[in-house]
């Protein structure tokens, strides 16, 4: 019998099964992470499912993210009534401004090699940086977890994308994983794991692997999973609870995909799909009056001061405009304020926001006007996804926004660095 | 099996529909009562459809139905319409999800022979198909694996729930 990918040994592990591609499962998850987009509706379920007591609530984390701060007076009601839930059945809640659930799961040290963590939001998706399986899940899933603290899961296939060689400079992972949605398609990855290798992956720091997986479910992966290393280990707060997890030899993809990396050159998804990606040099030119910069996919230290180093060294911010900035958590956001990054932004210009999801999908935060022109280093630029559908958004790295900012328009980041 | 029989009229989208352009984001920021948010049912890409829709219409689509967001309203903002079937070439894996777990019957089928207005008839004898009866051809459809059958038998993952207290396979 062949051997087996990380998913199947991680799914395996957490099901106490030989879980085998195409095989259903029934797992009990390490955490699992409701927020206030999801959970006030897996209330509802867990009350018409007749729950009283929550199973394990040691396992459960809920976070305040995506209306921070409550931008009306039903948001504040769906805020108080996670409070009061959480506060009765001994839940963690990380309240308005400490920042995006994903972040604070990986900042928490929940997110482990080895680990299965899910969260209600399709971005969970990300803690596969960490060698974790980690995958997005809906309200009513989230209730039953609630509710007896196991669900099921279908064993992916999985993909297996290997990154040759070293990103060239002012080139990022959000290039890598721009470059990968074309290749793959919107689609290309549906029901699928995708598992990373090479030897590019040790040139890639935590920070970047969490990028890359970020963007995974815009393929329509089930879950992204990279293998873990001493950067990995490095990161992990609870070393002695991982469970690293490398794929047999001999275990089966579906599908291999190659990239060497230093062909890379800075990418951008056009307006209103992640796969439509091209050489940014193409876009060039085209005027843009905001800049977001945030997010579950670039709101992080990193992704800072990229964008930092690249409109300082284009001598500022475009007049006509608007900079906007969200810091994935508190952490992120106390980390800029103590090493600087924060004053410069200021000194840009930018609109500081609460750190959360911001702006991402206009739930709160700032919203672009009509034919608005944005680039942002998010995940999605559906049509109407930040609260306009009369605005246009591009995707790219920090360094491309900043790049854009600079300019005023779409611009290579390489001719200002 | 009468859990799966819908019978309605196809109203048709194109493919890689996401959730957001089902349902806006920022919508349920106001509200999640689907009876509210079937108001704004794809706004952002066919804004008469909220106000031309009716009970048992069947919703058709291409490929990746349901991309993007995992929101659950994207799938109970439809049924709050009265549409308790999605016929698409793929979906999203979060949205089946959320689909067998309110009991909005997705089907994976071909669905490029489908017209708008055609009226269809979803049954399961012998497996998963689809009749168009206004063009009298029959479809195929991909089987709903073990457990994701049980919970649409239920009526959902509450009922399921309600049921078993826990997962059975």
């Amino acid at each position: 019998m062949a051997g087996k990918t990380i998913s199947e040994k991680i799914l395996s592990v957490k099901s106490g099964c030989d879980a085998r591609a195409g095989d259903i499962v029934i797992c009990r998850a390490d955490y699992a992470l409701g927020t206030d987009g999801s959970t006030p509706m897996a209330l509802d379920y867990f009350e018409a499912m007749g729950g009283h007591r929550v199973h394990d609530p040691g396992r459960i984390l809920f976070a305040l993210d995506h209306y921070a701060p409550a931008t009306s007076r039903h948001t504040a009601q769906l805020h108080r009534r996670m409070r009061d839930f959480a506060a009765v059945h001994g839940i963690r809640l990380y309240d308005v401004g400490e920042g995006i659930g994903h972040q604070i799961v990986v900042e928490s040290g929940r997110a482990l090699p080895g680990g299965l963590v899910v969260g209600a939001d399709s971005h969970a998706v990300t803690y596969g940086a960490l060698n974790a399986f980690g995958t997005g899940i809906g309200s009513s899933d989230l209730a039953a977890i609630l509710m007896c603290g196991q669900m099921w899961l279908r064993v992916p296939e999985t993909i297996r994308v290997t990154l040759h060689g070293r990103l060239p400079d002012s080139v990022y992972p959000k290039d890598i994983a721009l470059a990968l949605a074309k290749a793959l398609g919107a689609d290309g990855a549906t029901y699928q794991a995708l598992e990373f290798d090479g030897s590019g992956i040790e040139t890639l720091d935590l920070d970047d692997r969490l990028v890359i997986a970020n963007l995974a479910v815009e393929m329509g992966a089930k879950n992204a999973v990279f293998p873990a290393d001493e950067k990995t280990l490095a990161c992990v707060k609870h070393s002695s609870d991982a469970c690293v997890t490398a794929p047999d030899a001999d275990a089966r993809y579906v599908r291999q995909v190659e990239i060497v990396l230093d062909a890379l050159v800075p990418q951008v998804a056009l307006p209103h799909q992640v796969d439509r990606v091209e050489a940014i040099a193409n876009a060039a030119g085209r005027s843009v009056q905001m800049v977001y910069l945030g997010t579950c996919t670039g709101g992080r230290v990193r992704d800072f001061h990229q964008a930092r180093d690249v409109i300082k060294a284009g001598g500022g911010v475009a007049a006509g405009v608007q900079l906007v900035v969200t810091p994935a958590s508190r952490e992120v956001l106390e980390t800029l304020a103590r090493d600087g990054t924060l004053a410069d932004l200021i000194s840009f210009g930018a609109v500081i926001q609460a750190p959360g999801c911001g702006s991402c999908c206009g739930t709160c935060g700032a919203i672009p006007g009509d034919g608005v022109n944005v680039i942002s280093t998010a995940n999605r630029n559906f049509k109407g996804r930040m609260g306009n559908g009369a605005a246009n958004i591009y995707l790219a790295s920090p360094a491309s926004c900043a790049a854009a900012a600079v300019r005023g328009a779409i611009a290579d980041p390489r001719e200002i660095q | 099996m009468t859990a799966f029989r819908r019978e309605g009229r196809a109203r048709v989208f194109g493919d890689d529909v996401n959730t957001d352009y089902i349902i806006a984001s920022r919508r349920k920021r106001d509200s999640l009562d689907p009876l509210v948010l079937r108001q704004y049912l794809f706004e952002e890409i066919d804004p008469r459809f909220a106000a031309s829709v009716r009970p048992g219409d069947i919703l058709v689509a291409g490929k990746n139905f349901g991309c993007g967001s995992a929101m659950e309203v994207a799938v109970t903002a439809l049924l709050g319409a009265g549409i308790h079937a999605v016929l698409a070439r793929g979906f999203s894996r979060t949205y089946y999800r959320n689909a067998v777990n309110n009991g909005l019957l997705p089907v994976i089928c071909d669905t490029t022979r489908i017209h708008e207005g055609d009226s269809l008839d979803v049954d399961y004898e012998n497996g998963l198909s689809v009749r168009n009866a206004t063009t009298g051809e029959t479809i195929g459809a991909e089987e709903v694996p073990g457990i994701m059958l049980d919970i649409l038998s239920a009526g959902g993952l509450v009922p399921y729930m309600r049921e078993y207290g826990d997962f059975r396979i």
